[in-house]
Order: structure tokens, then C-alpha cells, then sequence
């Protein structure tokens, strides 16, 4: 009988500091155990528990992209016990993962549609995931509009910023960066909350397009208002939950919200699904 | 199924050869209570207790159980890699187990073993296990199994179920690992087809008067019920101490914290029961708590065993009636009164047909 609590043994092949103030770092995992990685296939939207022999587990998203080969990337906030530990980490490390877990986005359901993906600060992992993955060759015909609304609160905490500037110039994607305020005279994308940009450039909702939600429940909060008024239908309206975990996998207890459990029958759920379970998130 | 007679002055000699077998736990008196514990060479299960004082749900999911180990000493090659340390899992035997605690096994199984995932130690854990329970004669005044889908004669989840009667037990051997005890411990007397069983078993639900009502709980409005505070949750919580008790005592709760602990260049990953009564159950590393309020608490835990379980699984109640959490309870919240006010809540008046 396999364990499912048992990590993948990994090394920290490399560690990038992504914003300014050095709260977020985004630490690229090689498997040590060939094999490992075919069996860590993911999707994106799905999430792991990065383990530190000694410390304990987190629940992280997985911020690489199903298309990217032979290493997974996290991007990871410094705030408790175990992500402090781990930001103090280096290169060739050894630490273990453990997943992947939980649903993804709906791959399936958005295939031919519009894809209108709307994050805020440091909840834009998954949803970098999911855009590498959308624009690889094999993908991007299977998806028909993508516009990103990504904000941060200034240029300095924009996540994957080289990524970010890449894909403002591409056609194929609509990029709208904002920032809560700036004074870099040489700041040429939005000013302003994301909620306000949302409202002046995202499509109109049909049925054939679809908003993916990830932000700090303040950005959440003032969003879903503006959806409203666009016309999306709440089925249509993607979110990621987090809720403190243990186990990942469904067995603990922990993160349930009503009779769902955000670590398996999550995290993404549709806002028409949010509704009819208590806010216990 | 094979019905055999074992006489009082057998049975010593039948838990000898069991021995050697099995690892035999049993109800050991301690202090003024009983617990189920292993029993030392030689030593018997006390069976004239009445219930334990904790279930018997620690055999199967220890208290603290530990899952791996690892050395943080870099010098060596297994440096900071998790290993499941090698484990026995012998075959061991509950001797005297309750009905209502075998069938608490039975409802714990549906969150440790599913399609997608399967828990490694508590599966083998309860492979390993032998049920061999004791028919209730004299349920407690808070028992209520008869309406939570057990009994004091239920047999559901049972290997071998022993009756006492007078001068000897009956043994009901259920499955094949019933009769393999039961050979192994030399018990092979058929025993007289009659309808004692029948008679002693409706003698002992008849003993038992208070009941739950369940039959509405699947219908009724999960969001309504959660809303419910004035009518419900305010009035049932303002006592509550969150001290975790109701949990602990439980058969049917599982849920766990993981936790590291190093001595040393070495140590352990375990897990321990958790309680979802403390505020650090879900509290977040941000410091946001979404159930950071006791209503919040009290509310989850009788929403998960009374309708998030119900509409999950579709089988009934999270709970066998076993009485544990209203016996012991601090404070007196009573699950029988919480699940009957939950069962007649009436959204539209937004009342219940129970008093508090």
C-alpha cells in the first residue's frame, strides 16, 4: 500500500527574489528520484506541500506550468514558521514535495472560450502557471481571447516582471499591469486598482467566457461587484480558495468549508459553488 | 453463520492460546474508569464494565502516532529524507469491544480509505484488527444507538459478537476472521439453536429511551442550518469551553494535526489528534481565522456529524450514540438536543420544535 503522506525527495536547483521588499521568492525544485516527476504530472490551478524534514508542510501553488520540463517552481511569501525557514534556504538544498493535490482550473470547460484572468499581489502563481500554459504552441489555439489583469501595489511587487513585460508584447494576449501607485516616470501600464482596470477593459461576460479570480479578499470583495455589472454569471467566475492545511489529500479535517474539503474537492471552485457553502475561508 | 457456546470457565483458557497469536487489547479497569489497553501475558479483560471512558478508536488511530523519521545530520546520505520507520502490523484482537464503538470504525473508514487516497497506518491498522465485541445488556442513560444507525446488539461490524448469558457467553462468529479466533482459541461447542439472541437483544434495546431524531436532516437547507444562530448556535454554544472533550472521546472523530519534532540530529513527523473546539485549528500563517469565533467552532462540530456527513456520504449520522460527549461534556451540550432542534429546524419561523 503506497503512503500518501510520504514526500519526493527534491533539491533546490534555484531560488529568484521576485519583488522589492524580498517577502516573495520563487524556488525552482529538482526531483532527485528519476521517476518522480512523471508521477508529480500536474494541471495548473493545483497546489503541493513543500516539506521541510524538521519543520512541517505547506500548502503551496504550483507556480510552473504542466509544459515546462524537468523541474517545478513555487513561489512562496514569507510569513510563518516554515516559509521563514525556507527562505533562508540555498541553492542544492535537499527538502521534499508532495502532491500534486486538489483540482485544477477547469482545462475542459475553458477550451474555446475566452479566458479573462484577474489577480492581484502575490496570488498570481497559479495563474502564471496557467498563462505559460495557455500560450505554449500546442495550447493557444484551444482558448480564444486571453486578457490578464494582474496589480500590485507598485512596480517593485509585480511578480515575474521580465515574464509580464514579455508577454505585453505579444498579440495573442492582452495584458493590462497595473499598479496602485508609482512615481517612475517611465511606468507606461495602468495606475489604479484592479477592480477599477477590470472595469475599464475586460470583456463583457457571455457564455463563452470565462473570469479566473486571485487576489487578497479585499481585491475579491471589490471585484466580484464589477463582474455583476459586466454580466458574468456567477458560474462563470473561477475562484482559488486557501484554508490552513494538513494533510492535502482530504483525510485531516482541516480546511473544510461546509461539506467540501478545499484540499480535495478544491481548491477552485465557481462562485455558484461558493454559494452554497458557508464562508469559512 | 456458525453460533457457538463458550462456558465463563473456557474463556481464560481460550485468551491463553489467543496469546500467541494476537496482540490482545481488552478493557482494563483504571482508577475509577475503564480503558481499552493492551493486555500484558496472562492478564484478562475486565467485561463487567459498562462502557470506556475513551473509545476504542485509539487501537486502530493511536492519540500520537509517529509516520517517518528523519536525521538532520549532514554527514548523512539520508540527510533531511523522510522514512516510514519499519512497523509490525501482527494481528491483534479487541476483546469486549461495544457495538457502537465497532461501528464507529465503520463510518472513520469512509474518510480513511477512498477511491483517490488511501491512509496507510490506519488501514493497516484495521486489517490487522480482529472485532470480537460484547453485546450491551445494560446500555447507559445517554446511550441512543438504537437511532443512530447501531444498536446494543449491532453485529455490523463485528467479527465475533459474544453475549453473556448466565453461565456462559454466546459467540456469534460473523465473518471468517471470526471463525479463525474462535479456532484458534480452541472455541468450538455449538450452541443450541434458540431465540435466546433474539429475546436478550430486544430486552437491551428496550432499555433504551432517549433517541435522536435524524429523518430530516438530509433535507433540510445546509446554508439554513449554518445561519441558524439565534435559533440554534447562539443558545448552544454560550456555554462551551472549547476544551475539546466531546472530540477526544469521540469514536467517530479523526481528524489530526502533523507535527515535527527533532531531538537532537534527529526526530519524527507524527500526527496527533486535533480538535476542530481550538481556535488553531484553521487558523491561517497570515493570522486570518475563518472559525475564529466559539459559535463558529461548536456550529462545525455538530455540522460535520450531523449534515455535511449526511449529505457526503449519504449514510446516516457521524455518530453511533454512544453517549461519550453528552457524559462528559463540562458543561451539558447535549448532541441529542442540538441534533433534534438541526432535525425540526424550520427555516421560514426560523425555529425549532425543541426546547433548550
Amino acid at each position: 500500500m503506497q503512503n500518501p503522506y510520504l514526500p519526493y525527495p527534491v533539491r533546490i536547483d534555484d531560488i529568484t527574489v521576485e519583488t522589492e521588499d524580498k517577502s516573495l521568492k520563487t524556488f525552482k525544485f529538482v526531483f532527485l528520484n528519476p521517476g518522480d516527476e512523471e508521477k508529480f504530472a500536474y494541471q495548473a490551478g493545483q497546489f503541493a506541500e513543500l516539506s521541510i524534514a524538521g519543520l512541517g508542510e505547506i500548502p503551496i501553488g504550483i507556480a510552473s506550468s504542466p509544459t515546462e520540463k524537468g523541474f517545478v517552481k513555487f513561489t512562496v511569501f514569507k510569513t510563518g514558521k516554515v516559509t521563514s525557514y525556507l527562505h533562508a534556504m540555498k541553492e542544492g538544498d535537499i527538502m521534499g514535495i508532495r502532491g500534486p493535490m486538489g483540482n485544477s482550473y477547469p482545462w475542459d470547460q475553458l477550451k474555446g472560450k475566452t479566458v479573462v484572468i484577474i489577480g492581484g499581489g502575490f496570488a498570481f502563481t497559479t495563474l502564471r502557471s496557467s498563462i505559460v500554459y495557455m500560450l505554449h504552441p500546442d495550447n493557444r489555439s484551444n482558448f480564444k481571447d486571453i486578457h490578464v489583469i494582474y496589480g500590485a501595489r507598485s512596480p517593485g511587487m509585480l511578480l515575474y516582471k521580465d515574464e509580464l513585460m514579455a508577454w505585453a508584447q505579444r498579440d495573442d494576449i492582452n495584458m493590462h499591469i497595473t499598479v496602485d501607485g508609482t512615481d517612475d516616470p517611465e511606468w507606461k501600464y495602468h495606475k489604479g486598482f484592479v477592480p477599477a482596470i477590470t472595469e475599464q477593459v475586460a470583456p463583457p461576460g457571455n457564455a463563452d467566457t470565462y473570469a479566473i479570480i486571485c487576489g487578497p479578499p479585499i481585491m475579491i470583495k471589490f471585484t466580484q461587484p464589477v463582474l455583476d455589472k459586466l454580466d458574468y454569471s456567477h458560474d462563470k467566475i473561477i475562484m482559488s480558495l486557501e484554508n490552513r492545511m494538513k494533510c492535502g489529500i482530504g483525510i485531516c479535517g482541516h480546511c473544510n468549508i461546509g461539506k467540501e474539503l478545499v484540499c480535495k474537492d478544491g481548491p477552485v471552485f465557481t462562485l455558484e459553488q461558493l454559494n452554497q457553502t458557508p464562508k469559512e475561508y | 453463520m456458525k453460533v457457538i457456546k463458550i462456558d465463563k470457565s473456557e474463556l481464560d483458557a481460550g485468551l491463553e492460546k489467543l496469546e500467541k497469536s494476537f496482540r490482545l487489547i481488552g478493557p482494563v479497569k483504571e482508577k475509577n474508569y475503564y480503558a481499552f489497553k493492551e493486555l500484558k501475558p496472562g492478564q484478562k479483560p475486565d467485561l463487567g464494565f459498562s462502557n470506556s471512558r475513551l473509545s476504542a478508536k485509539s487501537i486502530v488511530y493511536p492519540q500520537s502516532e509517529v509516520m517517518f523519521e528523519y536525521s538532520l545530520d549532514r554527514n548523512d546520505e539520508k540527510y533531511a529524507i523522510l522514512e516510514e520507520p519499519a512497523r509490525s502490523y501482527q494481528p491483534r484482537a479487541i476483546i469486549g469491544i461495544r457495538p457502537c464503538d465497532a461501528d464507529a470504525y465503520e463510518i472513520v473508514r469512509r474518510n480513511f480509505d477512498t477511491p483517490e487516497y488511501k491512509d496507510s497506518y490506519w488501514l493497516k491498522n484495521y486489517e490487522a484488527t480482529t472485532l470480537v465485541g460484547l453485546a450491551c445488556k445494560n446500555p447507559g442513560a445517554t446511550c441512543f444507538c438504537t437511532s443512530a444507525h447501531s444498536g446494543p446488539f449491532s453485529e455490523k461490524n463485528l467479527d465475533v459478537m459474544l453475549v453473556e448469558n448466565n453461565d456462559h457467553y454466546l459467540g456469534r462468529l460473523l465473518t471468517e476472521k471470526g471463525e479463525k479466533l474462535a479456532e484458534t482459541a480452541g472455541w468450538t461447542t455449538t450452541a443450541a439453536a434458540d431465540d435466546t439472541f433474539e429475546n436478550l437483544k430486544q430486552e437491551a434495546e428496550s432499555k433504551i429511551k432517549s433517541k435522536v431524531s435524524t429523518d430530516n436532516l438530509a433535507s433540510q437547507s445546509l446554508i439554513a442550518l449554518h445561519e441558524a444562530e439565534s435559533a440554534i448556535w447562539e443558545t448552544e454554544a454560550v456555554s462551551c469551553i472549547n476544551c475539546g472533550t466531546c472530540t477526544h472521546a469521540c469514536p467517530t472523530c479523526w481528524c489530526f494535526d502533523v507535527q515535527d519534532e527533532t531531538y537532537g540530529k534527529s526526530g519524527v513527523r507524527m500526527r496527533n489528534w486535533d480538535s476542530c473546539m481550538y481556535p488553531l485549528f484553521t487558523v491561517h500563517a497570515s493570522g486570518h481565522n475563518p472559525r475564529g469565533t466559539k459559535i463558529g467552532r461548536v456550529r462545525q462540530r455538530f455540522m460535520h456529524k450531523l449534515k455535511y456527513y449526511v449529505d457526503k456520504y449519504e449514510k446516516g449520522i457521524q455518530c453511533t450514540g454512544c453517549g461519550r460527549c453528552v457524559r462528559l461534556c463540562p458543561v451539558n451540550i447535549d448532541i441529542r438536543r442540538i441534533c433534534n432542534k438541526m432535525n425540526s429546524f424550520d427555516p421560514e419561523t426560523s425555529s425549532c420544535e425543541v426546547a433548550s
